[in-house]
């Protein structure tokens, strides 16, 4: 391995590395947000939102999200959206992770027993009340370490913006070997620092997972 | 008319062509302790479930106190005025329901502090007073998680006191119980039929009923089959099927 060439590029890599976790976090609080948005709809009392919550995790996991990216970005131009590929890099991945989210946040609520609510509404509590006072705060809680998977999956999901050029980790590694002829380098070491973000990540979301579970 | 505390009047209830409560009606006094008992599938639990509209009759109505429960009223306004009669139904749960997140006295300060505006000392106060009462001023700020069943159990009955019901519902408090856990509860239970709580207690313990209430009911298949003071339904019972049930029942026991 080339470790003089490794030393050589890696700046250029680390700049890279930050578009990557721009990348990450914008597509990450959209995808809250997605998600959010779905799980409301989904378990809503209206018929009418629940198949539109349906139907949004259904097309969004139902289909690649390169075909959805591409589909945004090369063919949103011919249906009047123009977007640059950032712009396109992050709203198309943001709302394909959201329809994953909506399920991880709707999987926590439906998992809070009934009995929760429904000792909440014997005290008075309107159905509002009891979501967010009782069934809400459990959910979260719960929806934690499901949610932490999804944005495991989206940090290095951001590589499929390579596709559509925009200069991030993945792209950036690409265009090295273009001049260097040494993939398993720039591979390699673009390997390392998705590690080393998913890892700092991951202990993210274990701190906030302890910090807020109840004692036992 | 002079009307009854609480009045169940031709109360019925079908999923689909299941009818799960053919035509009860039931008077209990201000003061009056009222037990429910019969085999599972009597329909015991969804009578007292329907008296807060927990488990919404097809056909009936629940009077409390001059106003009926479960008016006919448009979407909205019917939501407002079934949380506002619930906060004066106590209900007292199998499966205590306590909320796990809220330490003991977050438990029974939630709801007068949401719905009643009362201020946090003034809700402090009305916590340790609840507390009190059922023997959990100690315990005040443990989670759930950190109480036995008949402790939290009677962490349930004080945050159900604490909204000032005028009637308190129990479902089957005591049977998720260990048995030794069961005494505790009673006791409390027994202490608010001494301060003439009104109550209607779905139960399985005939003992308890016997020596705690004015009347009991002997639910079977959606009607009442017979009912009395606890002395005629325990020891003449009129009915074949209430001597069955309580011989089985007796059996069982043993």
């Amino acid at each position: 391995m080339d470790t003089e060439l490794i030393l050589k590029v890696y700046p250029y890599f680390l700049e890279a590395a930050v578009v990557t976790i721009e990348l990450s976090i914008l597509t990450i609080v959209l995808g809250l947000i997605c998600g959010a948005l779905g799980a409301t709809a989904r378990l809503s009392r209206f018929k009418a939102l629940r198949f539109l919550g349906a139907a949004y995790v259904s097309f969004f996991r139902g289909t690649p999200a390169l075909i959805q990216l591409f589909l945004l970005y090369f063919g949103g131009p011919q249906i009047g959206i123009q977007l640059d590929a950032f712009e396109a890099g992050v709203i198309g991945l943001g709302v394909n992770i959201g329809a994953y989210m909506t399920e991880t946040m709707r999987g926590a609520i439906i998992a809070i027993d009934k009995g929760q609510g429904e000792a909440a509404r014997t005290l008075g509590l309107s159905r509002e009340q009891a979501f967010r006072k009782v069934v809400l705060p459990q959910a979260l809680r719960l929806m934690i370490r499901p949610l932490g998977v999804n944005i495991n999956a989206q940090i290095k999901g951001t590589a499929l913006v390579s596709a559509i050029s925009v200069v991030e980790l993945t792209y950036t590694a690409q265009r090295y070997i273009g001049s260097t002829y040494k993939p398993f380098e720039m591979f390699f070491l673009a390997g390392v620092l998705y590690l080393v973000i998913i890892t700092i990540t991951g202990k993210g979301v274990a701190y906030l997972d302890r910090k807020v579970r109840l004692p036992a | 008319m002079s009307q009854a505390f609480v009045e169940i009047r031709h109360a019925q209830k079908s999923y689909g062509q299941l009818e799960v409560l053919k035509d009860i009606s039931l008077n209990v006094d201000r003061g009056q302790i009222v037990a429910i008992i019969g085999p599972s599938g009597s329909g015991k639990s969804t009578l007292l479930r329907a008296i807060n509209d927990l488990d919404p009759l097809t056909g009936g109505e629940i009077w409390l106190d001059g106003v009926q429960v479960n008016k006919a009223l448009p979407h909205r306004q019917y939501e407002k005025h079934i949380n506002q009669m619930r906060q004066e139904i106590g209900m007292v749960f199998q499966h205590f329901n306590l909320f796990p997140h809220l330490t003991v006295r977050e438990n029974v300060t939630m709801a007068p502090k949401l719905l009643k505006k009362i201020s946090d000392k003034e809700a402090n106060a009305l916590a340790e007073e609840q507390l009190d009462h059922v023997g959990m001023l100690e315990r005040i700020d443990y989670y759930p998680a950190q109480l036995s069943g008949g402790q939290k159990q009677r962490v349930a009955i004080a945050r159900a006191l604490a909204m000032k019901p005028k009637l308190m519902l129990f479902d089957e408090a005591t049977s998720a119980l260990d048995p030794e856990l069961v005494e505790e509860v009673n006791l409390v239970m027994k202490k608010l039929a001494q301060e003439h709580m009104t109550m209607i207690i779905v139960t399985h313990e005939m003992d308890f009923a016997a020596s705690v209430c004015d009347r009991v009911l002997f639910m079977d298949q959606g009607v009442v089959v017979e009912e009395g003071p606890p002395e005629q339904v325990f020891k003449n019972p009129t009915q074949e099927r209430t001597r069955n049930f309580l011989r089985k029942h007796l059996e069982g026991a043993k």
